[in-house]
This record gives C-alpha cells, structure tokens and sequence, in this order.
C-alpha cells in the first residue's frame, strides 16, 4: 500500500510546516511542499494540511489575506470534491475566513498568548479525523496562540451542534472560545479545523501524544479518498 | 473619491484590547468604563461618483475589509 501523498501548505510566515510534514511522514503519509503562490497542489495529492503561523503577519484579521493566496483556489476545489482538509492554528484561521469553516477566531479573553498543554474532549466521531476515537475520549494537546477564541452566533452554534459539527471541546474555559469549542468541521465532514497543535503532539519522547488520532484520522481519510484527481489546468 | 471606512466589534463580541485599553487608561486615572477599539481604513477609490464609491467600499467590507459575524462597518465618503 503506498503512503497516501499529503499536501501541507507553506505561507508566508508559516512555521508549523516542517513539523507537521515531520509528523506525517511518521505516520505512514507522504507529505509534500507546497507552495502559497502555486496554482494548483501537488499531482496525487489526496489530503491537504494547513499548518500553524502567522500568515502574512496577520494583518487585517488572522487568516484573512492568506484565502487570497493562488493555491486557495485549488484548496477550495479539493475541499468541494470531498477531499480531506485539516487547518491547524494559522490553518483553521484560513478555513474560517475562507468559509471552508464556520465561525472565526477571536483574541484570547485573557489577553495573552498562550502556549501550553491542554486537553481536549473528542465530541463526535462522524468525521474521519476522530474516527480513530471514541466519543468522550480525552486528548492532550498543545496550544500556542493569541487569538484562538472560536466564535459564532447563537445560530450557528446551534446548527452547528445540530449537525455534530462540533468535533472537539476543551475540557475548561480556556479562553473564552464560544461553548469551549476547539474544532469544527464542514457540513459535509472532510473539512476540519482545530486550534491545538497535533502536530506537536505525536512522539512520546517529546511529551503528550494525543495529536496522533487526529493526524493518522487524516492519514486514513487521504488514504481512502477516491475523488477527483486534483486538475493541474 | 476618498472613503473612510470604519469597522467596530459588533455589541456583545468580547474585546480584550479594549478591556486591555481601558485598564490602562484608568489607571493613568481617568474614569473610564468601556473602551472597545475597531479600525480605520482610508481609500482612495479610482471612481468620481460618490453613490459608486460607497457601493464600492461597502462591497469591499462584505468580502474583506470586516468580517460579518463580529464586526459592524460604517462608510464614509468625504464630500469633494
């Protein structure tokens, strides 16, 4: 079985890439480099990773010029095919302000950033990124942020928690993250974000492992995926 | 055409520069109870017509420049 070709995006001012293709690689994928101002991921891409930093410095809001970059498109395509997607910190900032996602990140109540373990609580398992969980289960995770606060309306959230959208919750007011909420996914399921880093959180002789299902979920789901192959027009 | 746009946190968005803000002018010792900061972007729009640029400019705030769920806008434009 070949290892399934996993793009992770570089922006400028990314800096989880190196770790998070790290992680990959030694979880049976074969991540790739991609670059912002492609037009298009890499030939054979079936799962694309959108790693943590500070895109563009953050200018504007976090997230929002990088859904302007030339491969967003490509992302936008992929995702919309049903290809499995997973935006990390920076990354689930884009997917928000891209749409990809619902809600958008807000600074930290405790007006600091934050870079510490914490443990998140694995609400559904509908999704290929927690498939390899069981509801209830508790990850320990690191966060490092300083606008990592989740919110939406009171619509939202109840759609949202209609459809399970609601992947992953803290287990305390972290900060002040609307309900909790540390991950979502897409209405259809192959689009997640989360603020805590798994790929942080995958090697025992660095700390807590609690990153690893979330990864090899995405792993199994690039694995699997059968879509379209990605168009190099 | 010159438009002033400026973008506010919605009511009840939570705003920990603001607080942050707010703290500090009080304890240079004005009384102060709320400070909630936004942002202001200046354009300078290629269009002559003042109906055209605010269409423009409150186009570019749906797309961009605020983002609906926590941010309210208002648009200037400046009279010629």
């Amino acid at each position: 079985m070949s290892a399934p070709r996993i793009a992770v995006i570089t922006f400028p001012g990314s800096n989880d890439d190196g770790d998070a293709r790290l992680a990959l690689d030694g979880l049976g994928a074969s991540a790739v480099a991609a670059w912002h101002a492609d037009d298009a991921l890499p030939e054979g891409t079936t799962g694309v990773l959108l790693p943590g930093g500070f895109s563009y410095g953050d200018y504007l809001r976090c997230g929002a010029i990088a859904r302007f970059a030339p491969i967003m498109d490509d992302v936008a395509r992929f995702a919309a095919a049903g290809g499995p997607v997973l935006g990390i910190c920076n990354g689930f900032q884009i997917l928000c302000e891209s749409r990809l996602l619902p809600g958008v990140l807000r600074p930290n109540d405790t007006q600091q950033f934050m870079c510490r373990d914490v443990t998140v609580v694995v609400e559904t398992t509908c999704v290929p990124f927690t498939e390899r969980c069981a509801v209830g289960d508790e990850l320990v995770i690191p966060v490092k942020n300083g606008e990592g606060a989740w919110f939406g309306d009171n619509d939202l959230v109840h759609e949202l928690e209609t459809r399970d959208q609601i992947v992953l919750r803290y287990t305390e007011d972290l900060n002040g993250s609307r309900d909790r909420v540390a991950g979502v996914t897409n209405e259809a399921g192959n689009v997640m974000g989360l603020m805590p880093h798994p790929e942080h959180a995958v090697d025992p002789l660095l700390g807590p492992v609690g990153g690893r299902p979330i990864l090899v979920g995405l792993v199994d789901a690039a694995r699997a995926w059968r879509g379209v192959p990605v168009l190099t027009d | 055409m010159k438009v002033a746009v400026l973008i506010r946190p919605k009511a009840g968005i939570l705003d920990p520069q603001g607080e942050a803000v707010r703290d500090s002018l009080t304890k240079l010792g004005f009384g102060v109870s709320r400070a909630r900061i936004g942002r202001v972007v200046d354009l300078e729009l290629d269009t002559s017509s003042p109906e055209e640029a605010r269409a423009q400019a409150e186009r570019m705030c749906e797309e961009l420049l605020a983002n609906s769920l926590i941010e309210s806008f208002e648009v200037a434009v400046e009279s010629a």
